[in-house]
């Protein structure tokens, strides 16, 4: 390859108006190019969606200054695969062409993703021509060949208190050859929604696209939003923002480590993990009004201005559930019959979650060492010391492991964030005319999350959210192949990816 | 050593511990519903429950119907695994385009008599999902609704209420 993805961007005017990243129109051949350069391992997908006429696709590279995004143009309809190159790109390529109608040329996977034909029309931010309905079980499951294979479908509707999605299982005895995910099926059209509307109803709908990530998302929304519009929250807001979102992080981790527990039939460490989640949840409430703090971060600042007492309840309820937390780490740390089921189990390799950019406990429990709110720093996380776990093993218990110093870091970040909390108004005036593009991406409990919006005056033009689940779906495909089936539980709570946020 | 489990052993059921105002209403609603299940059903009332599309908020507040401080099943509430085991579906979400068939088939295979209770703003109606090509809508857009409960996403000693509700419509059904 002739071209880095270095000189493929150097020099070119970034389009005006787009904050704090740049932006830049390019042709198909340099499109093409950038696919090519992102599967020789230059760089790292952040994101690819689809616009009107447009695709545009987000990326980072340690030779780029900050992530940048792309535009190509597509007149006819179709553009250049990236995922003929790169392969995390190859959903992502399929939801536009479900969405758009805009195919990618060359893809090595023309199947529906999002469209299970159910919408009675196709591409349903394009052409919304009329389509007939399709029978929801038909898809072509990719044929796996060998002798003494078994077919095993699991879902969309669970067996648990669980999102919807169906998972293809083909075994061999008791060991998993293939597993193949379809999703889609919590698919509500939020970029529709978000396209052409006013900027509270988007706000609402951005804090509904993942319930477990309403503050990261509503986060991310915001510091978007004021990018776009070159204002910045006040400093107190942007404070209790962090507040907020560290405790959105354990009280995850905690529903999280339970949940794995439990799935190896270790019902003591599920039991105590509900009760600290419980006081966490109750915290909240006090404090927000809200158990998960949905829509209290708003564009410009943030709903709820606590006052000192209601601090008091934050640090009372650390203080509550610090000790029981660390006799929770022993419990687990003391017991081998757990780690039995832990261990070794369903591994990801550390170059799979570097190609795939994959974020979270799912990348750090592999090796990666990225953590948007350090790598990507933003306010309140700039100006503050955290530590950011990483682990090589890539199983079960490195994912267990990661989220536990998380809760651990999370716990010492909101006592310092209340301890240095100033003084001042929590939320600025983030209503206007102007237009303008913004982007942020803001670390949630599962990993990196990103937002892109366009606004044309008071109106929110096009949002995009893509959830990190998007590059680690995959990758559970990847950490089941050759362990047992009544192991796939364990391995998938330890991902915990996002049907809603993924399927939007 | 199995400090945690001895620690369970002899430790006071948080449950019952704090009498907060909140608790109070946990254990009267509690109480309610055991006697009126107990008559109906020799205190048994099995959920499933189907996410036919929400955002996973409604999914974390149910889920924390079956921890030690609400915990339901002291009450004879219970979630089961298959709908062929069950007497409630607890249906969340506005219902999708695509979760549409597998809603109807889980209805389908529960055993009469049965209830169905919509848990969340979505499921009750719409909600902020409204007006898109992929949504159906209101759960009683496909399956008859007994009850509805709202909240976006409900609190658990609000869904606790809500099933005492059931009980009483289920009384009068049955």
């Amino acid at each position: 390859m002739s071209e880095t993805l270095q000189t493929l961007l150097q020099g070119r005017t970034a389009i005006a108006g787009h904050r704090p990243w740049p932006r830049y129109e390019i042709d198909a051949a340099t499109w093409d190019a950038l696919g090519a350069a992102l599967a020789a391992g230059e760089g790292t997908l952040l994101g690819l969606w689809g616009d009107e006429g447009l695709v545009h696709m987000a990326l980072s590279a340690p030779t780029l200054p900050t992530p940048a995004i792309v535009t190509l143009a597509v007149p006819d309809g179709t553009f250049p695969s990236v995922g003929k190159h790169h392969p995390p790109a190859i959903r992502l390529e399929r939801a536009v062409c479900d969405l758009y109608g805009y195919a990618a040329a060359g893809a090595p996977d023309a199947r529906k993703w999002l469209d299970h034909g159910a919408w009675g029309i196709t591409a349903p931010l394009g052409s919304r021509a009329p389509a007939p309905l399709a029978d929801p079980v038909a898809y072509d499951f990719s044929p796996v060949h060998g002798e003494g294979l078994h077919q095993i479908p699991v879902g969309p509707v669970h067996a648990g208190i669980i999102e919807p999605g169906h998972f293809r299982f083909t075994a061999n005895g008791e060991i998993i050859a293939r597993l193949e995910e379809r999703l889609g099926y919590v698919h509500k059209g939020i970029d529709s929604l978000t396209t052409g509307c006013d900027i509270d109803r988007a706000a609402r709908l951005v804090a509904r696209v993942s319930g477990d990530s309403t503050v990261a998302a509503s986060f991310a929304f915001a510091r978007a939003l004021e990018s776009a519009r070159g204002i910045s929250a006040p400093p107190r807001a942007v404070a209790l923002r962090g507040i907020m979102a560290e405790l959105e992080r354990i009280a995850n981790h905690l529903g999280d480590i339970g949940a794995v527990c439990n799935d190896a039939a270790f019902a003591l460490i599920l039991a105590y993990c509900g009760i600290l989640r419980e006081k966490v949840l109750a915290a909240c409430d006090r404090v927000f009004g809200h158990r998960l703090m949905m829509d209290k971060i708003v564009p410009g600042g943030v709903a709820h201005d606590p006052s000192p007492a209601e601090l008091g309840v934050i640090l009372a309820m650390l203080d509550d559930i610090a000790p029981l937390f660390a006799d929770v780490v022993e419990e687990y740390d003391d017991t081998p019959s757990l780690q039995d089921r832990t261990c070794a189990t369903g591994v990801v390799t550390p170059d799979l979650v570097v190609k795939w950019g994959a974020g979270g406990h799912v990348g750090r429990a592999s090796g990666r060492d990225f953590d948007a709110r350090r790598n990507l720093a933003y306010a309140p996380y700039d100006d503050l010391g955290f530590l950011v776990p990483v682990f090589m093993a890539g199983d079960v218990d490195a994912r267990v492991r990661v989220r536990i110093r998380e809760v651990e870091a999370s716990m010492e970040m909101i006592r310092m964030l209340i301890d240095s909390l100033p003084d001042g108004p929590v939320r600025t005036q983030a209503t206007g005319a102007s237009a303008g593009e913004g982007v942020a991406v803001t670390e949630a409990f599962r990993g990196d999350l990103l937002v892109w919006l366009r606004l044309d005056g008071s109106r929110v033009a096009r949002c995009h959210i893509r959830d990190a689940s998007w590059f680690q779906w995959p990758l559970l495909e990847a950490s089941i192949e050759n362990n047992i089936v009544a192991d796939f539980p364990l391995c998938n709570k330890s991902f915990n990816c996002s049907y809603s946020g993924h399927d939007l | 050593m199995r400090t945690l489990l001895l620690r369970s052993l002899f430790a006071r059921p948080v449950t019952i511990a704090a009498p907060s105002a909140e608790n109070a209403a946990l254990t009267e609603v509690g109480h309610a519903l055991e006697g009126r299940i107990r008559r109906l059903y020799g205190r048994s009332l099995t959920i499933r429950e189907v996410d036919a599309g929400s955002c996973n908020g409604c999914e974390l507040e149910i889920h924390a119907l079956n921890n030690a401080v609400y915990d339901c099943e002291r009450f004879g509430l219970r979630f089961a695994a298959s709908p062929r085991h069950c007497d409630v579906l607890m249906v969340t979400g506005p219902v999708t385009r695509n979760m549409k068939v597998a809603l109807e088939r889980t209805y389908a295979a529960t055993p009469d008599p049965k209830w169905v209770v919509a848990v969340g703003d979505c499921a009750c109606g719409c909600g902020v999902f409204e007006d898109s090509y992929a949504v159906i809508g209101a759960v009683d857009k496909v399956v008859p609704v007994d009850l509805h409960v709202k909240g976006c996403p409900p609190r658990p000693i609000e869904l606790l209420r809500g099933l005492v509700a059931l009980v009483d419509k289920a009384t009068a059904k049955g």
